[in-house]
């Protein structure tokens, strides 16, 4: 009595899977467009903006956007108080924030990883001694943290970065620390224990990968936030400094202009939001697609 | 009149066109005082069907019947709140896992008392009373002092027998135990079946017994259906059904327990796996692993021939030898 | 002659603690067991929910040590440290839960090769080809190779834990209920698979379940276990035809059995299974049974001719037992 074999294909893989559940949140797929349109802005910075970022066009300062009175074509969202263009500026700023959101996540994810992952396997004293650091790393603010470093080290991006770092590991601990003890007691870890598997293998190979989601979902959010830290860090002058265009710093230089030349103040906050935006909202798209509990 | 009476039930998911028939138009019936056992492998669909009579099953499951009445009533055609007062009332379900199936952030005490609010009423100190001979009626010792506490101190034993009073609060006439004692251990198994039986001998409750352990429903039920992949395959009397079955699948149920091969090497085994969503047969659902499928049962689907009491869905059923209708 | 595994008076003792300033508790989560298996032979642990099983599958495949006791394998002692990390590929294990004993992130063909990985030198291709081979014994298909987990059935996925048990060519297997989780068709799959790779392989079975159903039908010798102490021991035939302990003869006559003529009458148990943090004293049955008396209460009972541990049996005072008590046909552990 033979069985058939019903099945026509395979079933879909992980990636199918996941891109089947994340597109059904069409807030997360227009985030991930967005994102994806500035990361091509941050490849091609040079190619696609009109004009050089530090270029200053001294017959055409402030000039109004193009559907004002008195734009032009020439600077599509206006021109500044020197006579930089603000589009292009906008565009290789997006590298700057970007970067710093790319630096920091990668960092802290990291280091947070290891450290999760060690408190959870090894308990006891090790993982006191983590959580404890850890917590104190929590209670302190981070901007202010930021301050201290840069006005220590010196005000440039790395530094600033390095703050942001300290202040957004914990969460990656906590996170992992708490996957890890979970999964710990579950039978296939058991399994790999008794097939030989020695602490490192166990913590990186076995148990990582089913710690992911939740990590992911934070790494996203972490992204935007760092993005508003470093935002939040050039508008008091200690990010980027100029003539970096970085966009937090070019909302500093325009306070003067709020009432005057609205387009140079808002044009940056604008570009701030809607990026901050588009990673929330992929971050979302993204929990909800990682999550097996609410899978159908 | 029977006490419940379904007909043609049907649960469907996913899309209009394609549906996944998670249960494909059952029918059956459930006297008063009458234990009947639905037995099925998983994939069967013989919990959503009793979720579906108890109205519990939520979009996007879509459920359909010629007829559900319960007591003469007609189930479809009552209001939403109509449907709420008797669930719960006169008809009471108990489920698998105890441990996830009572509240952890309250009492037994409470929700007890809770079930007893909704439905009949009552002052504090009457439904509290009332609660603690429940408890009694359970088997629980000291029933007092077990009404402070929370699910989480109790055995798995001991917290079905919670959801058993419960579900037995406000006298129901119909209770649906869905494999009420699966996560228990043997002879607490054997306590809880013990006890649900004792209360339906003496309430002459109706009991719909939900499990996939055939030699149970031999021991406890007077009726018993049998159901694969969503539909209703054989119905008969427990001895009918385990000495003479006349379904294949039925069959071959019976052969694959241990019991059944003793002295023996091999356990006879049924090949293949029950069809999921996606691969359905044209046809007979079991064709592809029954032994005795023809080209008749590959294309058309058999109807469910025989009266209310013992009936079988096959072109070819097994006479009392256990070989195919020539 | 030295049999494949000999375990002596395993004690797993555990300390809980009670609370801040509170003084801390022993759980006797095993309590003195000692059993023998041979080659190409099945040894079935019955009990419930506290009696040890468990902490006995730990103890056997080394993830924990002992308190007390010896535990040796084709007369090599276990937990000498030096030997062990080679001895241990002879010991492997299957778990109940088909849905969490796999790893749901790595592919079929990475689960299997893993122990490889570890324990061995083959290169990338010889691991595959052994794990395509493994596969092939267990009934699957070279095509699920490059599956997740998650994409196969309860009786695809025991399977696969199957497979990847015997990659390291062991010569004991602790099953943990291995087809507890699985319905009664793909139940009697399993078996047969099971079965067959046993005659194959002249593997071992330590073969743990509550279902004394599946138990009649595979054991070679069966071990009763009651809050971590074993209360009955014999062959297969005894303990079926003839059981002596109170327990037994309850976890009998509480298994249901589609045939009438099979069953025997109910025994009704009262109460719970006591918790291990508070066992009772004397023997841990008496709070249940329905023989208890004094004695039981009070002292401990051993286990009498390596067979059967009750006060009332050596007293001759249970009315179900025939003339012919202790006299059976089982092997008898030293004590």
């Amino acid at each position: 009595m033979t069985t058939q074999n019903l099945t026509i294909s395979a079933p879909p893989s992980p990636l199918q899977e996941f891109w089947h559940y994340f597109s059904q949140n069409r807030g997360a797929v227009i985030g991930l467009y967005y994102v994806c349109l500035i990361i091509f802005l941050v490849i091609f910075a040079d190619l696609v903006a009109p004009h050089p970022p530090y270029e200053q066009y001294r017959d055409a300062l402030l000039t109004p956007p193009v559907w004002a009175d008195g734009g032009s074509w020439r600077f599509i969202l206006g021109t500044d108080d020197v006579g930089r263009d603000i589009l292009s500026r906008l565009i290789h700023g997006a590298r700057l924030s970007m970067l710093a959101g790319a630096m920091v996540v990668t960092l802290s994810l990291t280091l947070g990883i290891i450290l999760g992952l060690v408190a959870g396997y090894y308990r006891g004293i090790v993982e006191t001694i983590i959580m404890r650091v850890a917590d104190v790393m929590l209670a302190v603010p981070g901007l202010l943290l930021a301050i201290a470093i840069v006005a220590i080290l010196g005000p440039n991006l790395i530094n600033a970065s390095m703050a942001i770092v300290i202040v957004s590991m914990p969460h990656y601990i906590r996170l992992t620390r708490a996957s890890t003890i979970g999964e710990l007691n579950k039978d296939y870890v058991v399994s790999s224990r008794v097939a030989g598997a020695g602490a490192l293998r166990i913590m990186f190979i076995t148990v990582l990968p089913n710690c992911m989601a939740p990590l992911i979902v934070q790494a996203t959010l972490g992204f935007s936030n760092a993005i508003l830290d470093m935002a939040a860090l050039g508008f008091v002058g200690l990010g980027a400094q100029a003539p970096y265009p970085e966009w937090g710093s070019m909302l500093a230089n325009a306070r003067q202009f709020v009432q005057s030349a609205w387009w140079v103040v808002t044009f940056p906050g604008v570009m701030i939001l809607s990026t901050v935006l588009a990673f929330n909202l992929m971050g979302d798209g993204l929990r909800d697609a990682l999550d097996p509990k609410l899978k159908q | 009149m029977s006490l419940l009476e379904v007909e043609n039930l049907s649960v469907a998911f996913g899309s209009e066109t394609n549906p996944f028939k998670a249960v494909d138009k059952i029918s059956y019936r459930v006297e008063a005082g009458q234990v009947l056992g639905i037995v099925g492998e998983s994939g069967s669909g013989k919990s959503v069907s009793s979720l579906a009579i108890m109205g519990l099953v939520d979009y996007p499951g879509r459920v359909s019947a010629s007829s559900l009445k319960f007591d003469g009533q007609d189930l479809e055609s009552l209001s939403e709140k109509q449907r709420r007062d008797i669930t719960g009332r006169d008809i009471a379900m108990i489920f698998q896992e105890p441990m996830s199936s009572l509240n952890p952030c309250f009492t037994v005490g409470d929700q007890i008392m809770e079930a007893l609010a909704v439905h009949q009423g009552g002052s504090k100190k009457e439904r509290k009373a009332k609660t603690i001979e429940l408890l009694q009626q359970v088997g629980i010792p000291a029933p007092e002092t077990r009404l402070s506490a929370y699910p989480h101190q109790l055995s798995g034993g001991m917290s079905q027998r919670v959801m058993i009073a419960m579900a037995i609060a406000c006298d129901p006439k119909l209770l649906i135990a869905d494999e009420p004692s699966t996560a228990l251990d043997v002879t607490i198994q054997a306590q809880i079946i013990d006890l649900l039986l004792d209360l339906q001998r003496e309430k002459n409750m109706g009991l719909v017994l939900i499990t996939h352990d055939l030699a149970l429903v031999a021991e406890a039920a007077h009726q018993v259906a049998v159901m694969y992949a969503g539909q209703i395959v054989e119905t008969g009397t427990a001895s009918e059904i385990f000495s003479t079955p006349q379904h294949p699948y039925t069959q071959a149920l019976l052969r694959s327990l241990p019991e059944y091969s003793l002295g023996e090497k091999r356990l006879q085994a049924l090949g293949g796996v029950v069809p999921g969503a996606h691969d359905r047969p044209n046809g007979c659902l079991l064709n592809p692993r029954c032994p005795y499928a023809t080209d008749q049962c590959r294309s058309n689907e058999p109807d469910l021939i025989g009266t209310s009491d013992r009936a079988v869905k096959c072109f070819y059923p097994l006479n009392a030898e256990g070989r195919p209708a020539a | 002659m030295s049999y494949i595994l000999e375990a002596k008076d395993l004690k797993k003792h555990y300390e809980v603690s009670q609370g801040f300033l509170k003084p801390k508790a022993t759980v006797k989560a095993l309590d003195g067991v000692s059993f023998r298996i041979d080659a190409g032979k099945t040894l079935a642990v019955v009990g419930e929910s506290g009696c040890g099983k468990s902490t006995l599958a730990k103890l056997l495949t080394m993830i924990e040590t002992p308190t007390e006791g010896s535990l040796s394998f084709e007369g090599h002692d276990l937990l000498a440290p030096e030997r062990a990390k080679e001895l241990r590929q002879k010991i492997q294990i299957i778990f109940q839960n088909p849905y969490g004993s796999l790893n749901p992130r790595k592919k079929v063909g990475t689960i299997l090769e893993e122990p490889l990985v570890i324990n061995s030198q083959l290169s990338k291709d010889e691991r595959k080809e052994r794990a395509l081979a493994m596969l092939a014994k267990v009934g699957l298909k070279t095509e699920h190779y490059n599956r997740y987990p998650h994409m196969f059935s309860g009786g695809q996925r025991q399977r696969i834990a199957i497979a990847r048990g015997l990659m390291m060519q062991p010569s004991i297997v602790i099953a943990d209920e291995p087809v507890s989780a699985l319905d009664v068709s793909v139940q009697a799959q399993v078996l047969n698979l099971m079965m067959d790779l046993q005659d194959e392989f002249n593997l071992s079975y330590i073969f743990i379940s509550h279902d004394l159903s599946v138990v009649e039908h595979i054991a070679d010798e069966v071990m009763v276990m009651y809050l971590g102490k074993v209360v009955e021991y014999g062959s297969k035939e005894d303990i079926f035809a003839n059981p002596q302990h109170p327990y037994t003869r309850a976890l009998l006559s509480s298994t249901p059995r589609i045939n009438p003529e099979h069953r025997i009458e109910r025994i009704r148990l009262k109460g719970e299974l006591p918790s291990p943090l508070d066992p009772p004293t004397g023997c841990a049955f008496n709070s249940r049974c329905q023989f208890a008396q004094d004695r039981c209460r009070t002292e401990t009972p051993d286990l009498m001719d390596g067979v059967v541990a009750c006060h009332g049996v050596e007293e001759g005072r249970l009315d179900y037992l025939q003339a012919t008590q202790v006299a059976t046909s089982a092997q008898p552990v030293e004590a």
